[in-house]
């Protein structure tokens, strides 16, 4: 069997499979269980300051390619995150990565310093949730300025590896990532859903969300992902977890070789279950075993040669 | 399953001065134990256990905003749904019920299911809180009626006649739905009785097919996992009738 073991930032995955934030992460419990279902490595949901109830349900819809979700960064708030986020180190042997945000660069300078405590692998600063404008502003990852003070603020408090999780949805994509490489990032997660989208339940006339719109994710945004990925590698010469419709070791594959080093898969439990850690990896081992790959780096990026 | 219908509403039953029951015109399969998520445009969304089959009906109990909304519903008004979620009780043949409260919604079709050949202890706070008493003594089944005040059949509380039935009858399982506290005390009586028990658990829910992970305890979805688990499970969760989470995450002692 081929070695499907992959690295980011020098941590160490058995896999390249990782849940992403706002998938299950909530809680230890549930991270321990994705880790346990074959998580190559487990994200804690986005934690802010302050513990925030989110928006009003439903706060989540399907469609056939996918969901629209509108959750608005609901988290028990810093104190009791790094509690749960401690407990999930010591539990999970899988590495994990502790997502937060802020309304200001110093905001998540904060969290993350707090966070920081709880010793995860890794950091990922959200700075591209879709779903916060009128209370947020716009985001941060639409603007390589804002973006870079983000990194700036976060790693003057803590040396910690970070990633940082951009939006699709800006023509300054690509900006942004050269901006905060520049600032010290150490990775780039790629990407947060897509839109924002909007369905309408045509019975009622009435948008399905009670927030409205809600940021698209599944097999409606695969491409959109691959093609962001796409331009991503090599652009901040940073590793990249490449995010955004995977639900097969094939889909896997194409991420990587897109130029992800590590995929997140988030979606796909709705339709395979949380073993679907376990089967993508396998997915991926039998995809290398028949073409001859032996290792994850070989993948990495191989569309591009 | 996970896509929105609308329904209409076609019945509507009062079964206590608090608790109506709504019958949509919904062909839906579902079993006992399931549960669908309810869609009030504009108010919210539930997660509501499924009460009557084919078609799909649901009881609800007046207990704040979402709920009175649905009371002022009038036949013929649609409601948004989506479902069937969960997995249901399991069958098995010498079946003890117990219900508290609310928890009759999902058990009284259970006895149905069943049909007849169960014991139900059914409890309440007072007579007039009583749910599906007649629904239930129709399917056949032997009805133990308990009320807090006494002011209708045995006077007490569910455990104490559960405890009466473990010591006096042979069960292979006791399924039950209801307060936390009192389901907790169920299944300490089931293990020391050596009896399987089957507990419908509810928690606060967002997406109700297992991806979000707001209603997990312990690592159990009980959205996807649940929401009845059986004793192997409930033994391992440290969580079960101490704490749950609120929208935000947060731990909140029960």
């Amino acid at each position: 069997m081929a070695d499907t073991s992959t690295k980011i930032c020098g941590i160490a995955l058995a896999n390249p499979t990782v849940l992403p934030a706002g998938f299950m992460g909530l809680s230890a419990g549930s991270l321990l269980r994705a880790a346990e279902a074959g998580a190559g490595a487990v994200t804690m949901k986005s934690a802010g300051k302050e513990p925030r109830a989110g928006h009003n349900t439903p706060v989540v819809a399907s469609f056939e390619a996918g969901l629209l979700n509108a959750v608005g960064l609901s988290n028990a708030g810093a104190d009791e995150t790094v509690r749960e986020l401690k407990k999930a180190v010591a539990l999970c042997k899988a590495p994990v990565i502790a997502s937060f945000f802020g309304k200001t660069a110093d905001e998540f300078a904060e969290v993350a310093a707090l966070l920081a405590e709880a010793k995860p692998a890794m950091l990922e600063a959200n700075i591209s949730c879709p779903n916060v404008h009128s209370e947020f502003g716009t985001p941060f990852a639409f603007d390589p300025a804002a973006a870079a003070s983000v990194v700036a603020a976060v790693k003057e408090k803590t040396k910690m590896p970070l990633s940082v999780k951009l939006s699709p949805n800006t023509p300054a994509m690509l900006a942004v990532a050269e901006a905060v490489a520049a600032e010290g990032a150490d990775a780039i997660t790629a990407i947060n859903t897509v839109g924002p989208g909007m369905l309408i339940n045509i019975e009622t006339r009435k948008p399905v969300l009670t927030n409205k719109t809600g940021g698209v994710s599944g097999a409606a945004i695969k491409p959109i992902a691959v093609r962001c990925v796409y331009e991503l590698y090599g652009k901040a010469e940073l590793p990249i977890i490449g995010v955004g419709g995977v639900s097969s070791g094939r889909d896997a594959v194409e991420m990587l070789m897109a130029g992800a080093s590590a995929v997140g898969i988030g979606t796909a439990i709705m339709h395979r279950g949380l073993g679907v850690f376990g089967l993508v990896a396998r997915e991926i081992a039998e995809f290398m075993d028949a073409n001859g790959y032996s290792r994850v780096s070989q993948l990495v990026g191989a569309a591009h040669e | 399953m996970n896509e929105l219908i609308a329904a209409r509403i076609v019945g509507i039953e009062n079964e206590n001065g608090k608790v109506k029951t709504f019958i949509l015109d919904c062909a839906m399969p579902a079993k006992a134990g399931q549960f669908v998520m309810l869609w009030l445009p504009g108010v919210g969304e539930k997660p509501i256990s499924v009460s009557y089959v084919k078609p799909l009906g649901v009881s609800i109990a007046k207990v704040g905003e979402f709920s009175g909304r649905m009371h002022q519903l009038k036949e013929g008004a649609h409601v948004g749904l989506r479902g069937p979620y969960g997995n249901g009780f399991a069958a098995r043949k010498r079946v003890a019920i117990v219900a508290g409260g609310y928890g009759a919604a999902p058990l009284a079709l259970l006895a149905e299911q069943l049909k007849g050949k169960a014991v139900v202890v059914l409890g309440a706070k007072t007579k007039g809180e009583l749910l599906f008493e007649q629904r239930i003594k129709k399917t056949g089944a032997r009805l133990i009626a308990c009320t807090d005040d006494g002011s209708y059949g045995r006077k007490g509380v569910v455990t104490d006649a559960l405890a009466e039935l473990l010591r006096n009858e042979r069960f292979d399982a006791v399924c039950t739905c209801g307060p936390e506290v009192m389901m907790k005390k169920v299944f300490e009586m089931c293990e020391a009785a050596h009896v399987e028990c089957f507990a419908s658990l509810e928690r606060y829910m967002k997406c109700g097919f297992g991806v979000c992970g707001q209603c997990v305890i312990d690592g159990q979805r009980v959205c996807a996992d649940g929401p009845v688990f059986a004793s192997h499970q409930l033994r391992t969760m440290s969580e079960f009738g101490k704490t749950k989470r609120d929208a935000s995450g947060r731990e909140i002692r029960i």
